[in-house]
């Protein structure tokens, strides 16, 4: 065989390099597949128990108000409505999303359009400060000032779902701001010229035009914000009250499903009643999270369709 | 004698302390298409932007000169540049159209100074679309995005937007250099038609679009202005031994 046609035979090293890295990054990735999956079908297999292997009816699961799964009812049945926690995290997952949104939008305008010097040299390190915060502290915080404040003011104990939207306010603020931020730095610039060169006050470019282009990315933002207050525990459970109970008011003790699951999952049986409706509570908040996720990745696809 | 509507005496611009033009002094007439030309670099987009001042979004400029709209001067501290911008309207050399529908690409300018009426929108709309040619393309989807038409679309759609507005002056910036040859001929034969109701000048790269289009030419080069005069002048017989070179393509 002549050598030419014997190199070409033969593979070389580039190829089986290639081959490597094909092999590796397969492996990782099919890793974090498998981890994933398998945490859907723990949850899901322990969250589904309690309709499987205790009967519970689903539609009452979501829509009774009574959380006590350790006592049956008069009838015998397990009281274990999740109501009280759905309407919390939904409630201070909500609120703290329309208080913090304002906030996050007015910021992002100023470190973008009016004052970038400032805005890259005072705020953005501020914002990344807050984020590298732990939730403790958060609560901790919010434990010995919000919630004294709120009963100073408003009377009660002060735990509450407003109490819980200040904290997750503080807390969701810098996710979304920096989210809002990159949205408008990739306003291309040739519309803000246009907008001007058409005789447009700085004002009317940004509140017509930058902002309206910039729509998709700061509502991305938005549901990042309301994903993570959704999905917060530690700091929601000091300031929320842990009352498994319908919340009257914004200022009457509350829970979220977040706080329920962390300060319940120790303290029961693994295949008893209690455990198996915890897990239900948990499969419920995995599903929230993945449609969180999709409305971003809807959202997402939607500004793109537009351009 | 045409009247002058723009006039500029020895505009200087630095970038810092890099002279950009070193003196220029170039004045416009009344309903003529001007052109400026010459090499990259040579200052005529530099130009062209000082006289809707969009070089004040550059931080780091400092003009000076006697540059003025009619009797008023642009670089007064008192000039309302919002209103300068609303007489002396502009078209890039990238097709900008927001990511808005056809209608309120158009409409834009309008809804800035306030006009809301549904039908002087409309009319506005119809008008402009038909004066910047593109009416009979777009007529049936003025709902869609602008964005989906092709880029010699969106260019005329830019330049309806201007046209709303009624500027006394447009200012385009190489408006065909993005575009194929025959969106740009339909742009160069619009520029033709407007030439009544318009002062254009207009920015090219392209010395057969000048020689085509314009009435008077200015050819620049290192931020001089080398030679201005009217269009058949120059390219037949041009003044300068510089100008002659640049057009028979020995350099540039």
């Amino acid at each position: 065989m002549d050598p030419i046609k014997a190199a070409m035979l033969k593979r070389s090293r580039s190829a089986k390099l290639e081959q490597r890295g094909k092999l590796i990054s397969l492996f990782c990735i099919s890793l974090i597949v498998i981890v994933v999956a398998a945490i859907f079908f723990f949850v899901a297999s322990r969250g589904l128990a309690t309709f499987f292997d205790n009967k519970v009816n689903l539609w009452s699961f979501l829509s009774k108000s009574v959380w006590s799964p350790a006592v049956n009812d008069a009838h015998g049945n397990p009281q274990v409505g999740a109501l009280p926690m759905i309407v919390g995290s939904f409630g201070v997952t909500f609120l703290s999303a329309v208080v913090a949104t304002p906030f996050a939008v007015g910021a992002a305008i100023f470190m973008t359009e009016i004052s970038p010097k400032m805005g890259k040299k005072i705020l953005q390190p501020v914002i990344e400060l807050l984020v590298g915060i732990p939730s403790v502290v958060y609560g901790f915080i919010g434990l010995s000032v919000v919630v004294p404040a709120i009963r100073h003011v408003f009377g009660g104990t002060g735990f509450g779902i407003l109490a819980g939207t200040f904290v997750l306010f503080v807390m969701i603020l810098p996710t979304v701001t920096s989210m809002t931020v990159d949205a408008l730095n990739a306003v291309p610039r040739y519309y803000r010229e246009a907008s001007l060169a058409l005789g447009g006050t700085r004002w009317q470019t940004i509140s017509r035009v930058v902002l309206r282009a910039a729509m998709p990315g700061i509502l991305t933002g938005v549901v990042f914000g309301m994903a993570r207050a959704f999905g917060e525990a530690l700091a929601v459970q000091m300031v929320i009250g842990n009352a498994a109970l319908l919340p009257h008011n914004l200022i009457s003790p509350a829970s979220t499903l977040t706080s329920v699951l962390t300060s319940g999952i120790g303290n029961t049986v693994m295949g008893s009643l209690e455990n198996n409706a915890l897990w239900s509570l948990a499969l419920l908040l995995l599903l929230m999270s993945l449609a969180f996720n999709l409305v971003i990745r809807w959202i997402g696809k939607k500004g793109e369709m537009k351009r | 004698m045409k009247t002058k509507v723009i006039t500029s005496k020895d505009v200087h611009l630095f970038y810092g302390n890099f002279e950009a033009l070193t003196g220029i002094d170039l004045d416009f007439n009344e309903h003529e298409i001007t052109a400026m030309i010459g090499p990259s670099g040579c200052g005529k987009s530099t130009y062209l932007r000082i006289l809707n001042r969009m070089n004040d979004l550059i931080p780091g400029v400092k003009i000076t000169g006697d540059i003025r709209l009619e009797d008023q001067d642009i670089y007064a501290p008192d000039t309302d540049v919002v209103a300068l911008r609303k007489r002396v309207g502009m078209v890039f050399q990238q097709p900008n159209p927001f990511p808005f529908s056809i209608y309120d690409n158009v409409v834009y300018g309008l809804r800035l100074a306030g006009v809301k009426d549904r039908t002087t929108l409309d009319a506005a709309v119809e008008t402009s679309l038909k004066q910047a040619a593109i009416w009979d393309e777009v007529k049936d989807k003025l709902h869609d995005s602008a964005l989906s038409l092709s880029g010699g679309q969106q260019q005329r759609v830019c330049i309806a937007r201007v046209l709303a507005v009624q500027p006394e002056v447009i200012l385009l910036d190489e408006p065909t250099s993005a575009l194929d040859p025959i969106s740009s001929t339909q742009i160069e034969n619009m520029l033709l038609e407007l030439r009544d109701q318009y002062t254009i000048i207009i920015v090219t790269h392209n010395m057969h679009q000048a020689s085509r289009i314009s009435d008077k030419t200015a050819f620049f080069l290192q931020g001089r202005l080398v030679e201005f005069d009217d269009t058949k002048k120059m390219f037949l017989t041009p003044k300068q031994k510089e100008t002659e070179d640049y057009l028979s393509g020995r350099f540039g």
